[in-house]
């Protein structure tokens, strides 16, 4: 008698089908966890590339020819299976879609967010490190300038040299104007932070962080963080030096 | 202690609030932060005042029925539940904000009380072991590995008190969730429905409007149970295998 009823009222309160929630990509983006994880993923992808883009900066260090040779067999990697120039194009495809994805994920997550908190807190106190309350502004601030440096040394609309297939002209020219070096120099500070949040905060969305790994992550998180700023803002500073010129 | 409080009032789920300032005297600093809403209410009461309502139960920290916000804490200063934070944690004179937990998917019922059903919805999409109960099975019957089953341990401590949500930015209940996902799934006899599991409970999560997890680290700091952050990792993970 009493496992008939027990039965019954199991049954009555078995809630959602398995199939409420499928397992698809489709109920993978729709999902705030999902769509963290599109964050994460593409979050990485450009932040491989960053590394690959600092190291390939220091180049300016050893002349106009390094550099400037350096620029042109990008362009032939993959020759003669590629066309001259496609690895290149292809490259900045796979940026383009880790961006749009980045952006969009960020904009709908942080949408859902300021929905889920309607009203505030009468009593505020500074929560969270700088680093963590700044990555949707500091997200913004880098998707502008984005904007601003493909202007400035790829369609080079905007840099006072414009030679093409000349970077390192292209690259003194531009940081000899003040304006150019400010926003380039801010929008780094900006990716420092973004990255000493973001490299963990990945690590933590995608599942392979756990409490062993964390001191590890973290430190990791940082070291990245302050090379990359410290290898992109050595070439302003060099121009605005005089060490490079 | 004497001490100035100010206690956000509000008559129902659709009439505006506002923070009201009352002062109260004679605190003793081993009263509990609800007994010290007690004194208050007493007198309220007897000078024809409506009495601030607040959830409560055991009053010993472990049914999760009590919470507020204090000073803009989840639960106060003190790592524990409103009902464990004691009147010495404060100063004779003190100024004291009170706000109850605040989120889209926690509508206010009356003054601190708020309606936490959203997180009783989310357990019943998936927090349980879907098996013929009856009695309790012969312990040695399924073997736990002893990291499996201090895990499960470390999560099921979780009260289900809302203080995650109400400390994170977002207000996201990515903690509890957690809490509930890891525990039955890490274990042997939630292994069957850990896909479905954590896919209905995540999807509950997001249909009942909490925001998602941006990793700020409010709600471990906030929880008087001390589930770890890493329990979001764990869920991201099951989240993702599924």
């Amino acid at each position: 008698m009493v496992m008939a009823s027990a039965t019954r009222t199991n049954r009555a309160t078995r809630t959602p089908a398995p199939g409420r929630h499928p397992s698809s990509p489709a109920s993978l983006w729709h999902s705030s966890v999902g769509k963290k994880a599109v964050m994460a993923v593409s979050g990485l992808v450009m932040l491989a590339y960053l590394v690959a883009h600092m190291l390939g900066n220091l180049k300016v260090f050893f002349g106009p020819d390094d550099i400037n040779g350096y620029a042109h067999w990008l362009r032939t990697i993959g020759e003669p299976f590629l066309q001259h120039g496609w690895f290149l194009w292809l490259a900045r495809l796979v940026l383009l879609a880790a961006v749009l994805a980045h952006g969009t994920a960020a904009y709908q997550l942080s949408r859902r967010d300021l929905r889920a908190r309607p009203v505030k807190y009468v009593h505020r106190r500074p929560r969270a490190t700088y680093a963590t309350r700044t990555m949707r502004w500091g997200g913004v601030i880098l998707g502008l300038f984005v904007v601003w440096h493909v202007l400035d040394l790829t369609t080079l609309t905007v840099n006072p040299a414009a030679e093409e297939g000349h970077p390192y002209q292209n690259i003194v020219a531009s940081f000899s104007t003040w304006y150019s070096g400010a926003v380039y120099c801010l929008a780094m500070l900006a990716l420092g932070l973004h990255v000493r949040h973001g490299f963990w905060s990945a690590a933590q969305t995608l599942g392979v962080n756990n409490p062993r790994r964390d001191r590890a992550l973290k430190l990791g998180a940082n070291a990245l963080a302050l090379l990359l700023t410290a290898g992109f803002l050595s070439v302003p500073v060099a121009v605005m030096t005089g060490l490079v010129r | 202690m004497n001490l100035t409080l100010r206690i956000w009032r509000q008559q129902g789920p659709d009439t505006p609030g506002e923070m009201t300032e009352y002062r109260v005297s004679g605190i003793s600093e081993d009263m509990s932060f609800l007994e010290m809403l007690d004194t208050l209410n007493e007198e309220l009461i007897l000078r024809g005042e409506r009495p601030v309502a607040f959830d409560h139960d055991c009053r010993e920290g472990i049914c999760g029925a009590c919470g507020m916000v204090i000073n803009g804490q989840a639960h106060g200063p003190e790592r524990t539940t409103t009902c464990q934070l004691h009147m010495r944690h404060f100063r004779d004179g003190d100024t004291i904000d009170v706000e109850p937990w605040r989120a889209g998917a926690f509508p206010v019922v009356r003054d601190l009380v708020v309606d936490r059903s959203a997180l009783d919805r989310i357990i019943g999409s998936g927090g349980y072991v879907t098996a013929p109960t009856g009695s309790a099975p012969e312990a040695h019957a399924t073997p736990v590995p002893k990291e499996a089953a201090d895990l499960a341990f470390e999560h099921a401590e979780c009260i289900g008190c809302g203080a995650c949500v109400a400390a994170c930015p977002n207000g996201s209940a990515m903690l509890f969730t957690a809490a509930k996902v890891v525990h039955l799934n890490v274990l042997p006899q939630g292994a069957p429905e850990r896909a479905s599991r954590v896919r209905n409970m995540v999807g509950t999560m997001d249909e009942e409007g909490f925001g998602g997890c941006t990793n700020t680290g409010e709600c471990a700091t906030a929880c008087p149970k001390g589930i770890p952050l890493s329990g979001i990792a764990r869920l991201n993970r099951e989240f993702l295998r599924s």
